[in-house]
């Protein structure tokens, strides 16, 4: 065991999902030709005034009230002052000293125990453009469609003590950004992006070692492996009596390895000041009454609650809790009629495997929530056997049938007859007598056998726990 | 409150502006000048006055969420000194050397 822990806090920017700017009303999509979603503002044209976009400040607001953030009433907006080509006014417009919201945590399981990582604060800014350098040029590409996107940045306190813990702490911010509808969570296109810093101290001390910034990573995987990597790097130079420097490190993921970014000899020097061009941002108390009441059920709250109301194991609710609209698909199987441990179950199983294997979300379902309520009644009345169903389930997924129509059109109801089921018991069991003396000799497996005549002969339509009961009583 | 040369020379720096030898002597005595006309507002008693940031007390004006007219890639870039495609094309800058 190293004499030494890791003290880890993220910074994730998250892009807000609004149609337009933080600031204009250039379009915010993703992608696009470049430097088509542009306008004087965009471009940092003289005279150009900056506008805010209230559904960005209603999305950021969201995510503060399910972290459990204080909002302040009235925050600022400040200038981030830096020269990149990427930046045309010379400055980002973010929060500083007053940010809109404070405090809270997100909360996540971590190897089945509970863990909440508190956040020192979340606020609201805008993004840059995108800066191309290809190899050998001498110069540089700049597409500005991407600057002025809204951002919030969530910043957690020093307080994960792993890579893996900050794995899954950025799954669940991830997972809870979509949850509320504010962000795609997309790691590789960019829409959240985050920047670790790391340090290590001896086991024990309360003070923070050197800190070093790592940027670069955009996998869960990458995250987790770049910190792995800083955690044994810092480690092996402390073991050594060495210095960690402070200084912000790229990671290389083909290489599996950082290195430091070339930075410039001054230190950086921001020069802050509150932006003259907004005044103070004012969020009333209805506003965030408002935004409080508007919030769905979050996912933790959502996975325990299938626990305790439907049975399921954790493991099952934390699957279908993934996403909102997985959990809302399950809740309206359940509300058209379906019993909920069994709507749970072939959403859990057949519906996602379907899915997994077509690639394809939840909305393009092709099994609407209704249709297979009605499936699972079948098998909940006994019209149907669990086998049957699931071969009913493929016709529905293949053709939009619904299971009703499918089992009458193909005489697959369940054969329920005892008179019925007795005949085709009596007749497996009289065409093979060889296997009825093994049995009566002791071989209680040749059960199975059996079993596998009379559905093979009844088309898999016969009630197994029937044909189960009848044979025993044939065969004792 | 004064300022020294060496300050002007970083705050210089750090504005991309480059100031001649006589400019630093200038600028440090009119900064001076400047910070020192501050130095009287720092003294005014400001006890239980909350700060203010702006001049005119008004909520920040908001606007709907919609995508309004854009320029489009011909017209952003037709004032631009260089361009490559419909990329602004810039002096080569070392990839990731900025903060986010």
């Amino acid at each position: 065991m190293s004499r030494y822990e890791p003290v880890i806090g993220l910074e994730c920017h998250v892009q807000l999902q609004t149609r337009s700017k933080l600031f204009s009303a250039a379009s915010a999509s993703f992608g696009g030709e470049p430097n088509d979603h542009t306008d004087p503002y965009t471009l940092a044209l003289p005279g150009t005034l900056p506008v805010l976009n209230r559904r960005a400040v209603e999305y950021a607001l969201r995510m503060a009230l399910a972290t459990g953030c204080r909002v302040r009433r009235v925050s600022r907006f400040a200038r981030k002052h830096y020269f990149y080509p990427d930046l045309p006014k010379g400055y980002q417009i973010s929060q500083y000293d007053e940010p809109y919201a404070e405090g809270g945590a997100i909360g996540f399981l971590l190897d089945g125990q509970p863990r909440r990582v508190a956040l020192t604060r979340i606020h609201l800014e805008e993004d840059a453009g995108k800066s191309t350098h290809v190899g050998g040029a001498p110069t540089s590409l700049v597409d500005l469609n991407r600057a002025g996107v809204p951002l919030i940045e969530v910043v957690s306190e020093p307080e994960i003590r792993s890579a893996k813990e900050a794995a899954e702490y950025l799954r669940a911010l991830r997972q809870l950004v979509r949850w509320l509808d504010i962000c795609d969570g997309n790691m590789e296109e960019g829409s959240l992006r985050c920047d670790a810093n790391v340090s290590v101290r001896p086991v024990g001390a309360t003070t923070l070692g050197t800190r070093t910034e790592l940027k670069n990573m955009n996998s869960f995987r990458h995250v987790q492996q770049a910190i792995e990597y800083e955690v044994a790097r810092q480690t092996a130079l402390c073991e050594r009596g060495e210095r960690v420097v402070q200084e912000t490190r790229l990671w290389d993921a083909d290489r599996g390895s950082s290195h430091p970014m070339r930075s410039k000899e001054e230190a950086h020097d921001y020069r802050y000041l509150p932006e003259p061009d907004l005044p103070p941002l004012h969020i009333a108390d209805e506003e965030v009454e408002r935004a409080r009441t508007s919030l769905p059920e979050l996912p933790l709250a959502r996975r325990a609650r299938f626990v305790e109301r439907l049975g399921l194991t954790d493991q099952d609710a934390a699957l279908l809790t993934t996403e909102r609209p997985i959990a809302d698909y399950v809740e309206q199987v359940i509300a058209a009629g379906a019993d909920g441990k069994r709507a749970a179950n072939w959403v859990a199983s057949e519906v996602l495997r379907e899915l997994n294997r077509a690639e394809r979300s939840i909305a393009d379902c092709p099994i609407a929530p209704p249709a297979l309520a009605g499936l699972c009644r079948l098998v909940d009345d006994g019209t149907i056997s669990g086998k049957i169903a699931k071969d009913v389930f493929g016709k529905m997924w293949a053709s939009g049938r619904g299971a009703k129509e499918i089992v009458e059109a193909e005489g697959l109801v369940q054969l329920t007859d005892e008179a019925a089921i007795e005949a085709a018991c009596r007749a497996a069991v009289e065409a093979n007598p060889q296997q009825v003396g093994k049995y009566r000799a002791g071989n209680d497996k040749l059960i199975g056998f059996f079993v596998g005549q009379v559905m093979k002969a009844t088309r898999g339509k016969a009630n197994p726990e029937m044909v189960n009961q009848m044979l025993r009583r044939l065969l004792s | 409150m004064t300022i020294t040369p060496e300050e002007v020379r970083v705050t210089a720096e750090l504005a991309r502006l480059a100031l001649s030898d006589e400019e630093v002597a200038r600028m440090t005595r009119e900064l001076g000048a400047i910070l020192g006309a501050m130095e009287r507002l720092a003294a005014v008693d400001v006890e239980g006055v909350a700060p203010m940031t702006h001049a005119v007390a008004l909520d920040c004006p908001e606007r709907e969420d919609v995508v309004g007219p854009q320029l489009g890639a011909e017209r952003a870039l037709a004032g631009a000194p260089r361009r490559s495609g419909q990329f602004f094309e810039v002096p080569r800058v070392i990839a990731h050397d900025k903060e986010g």
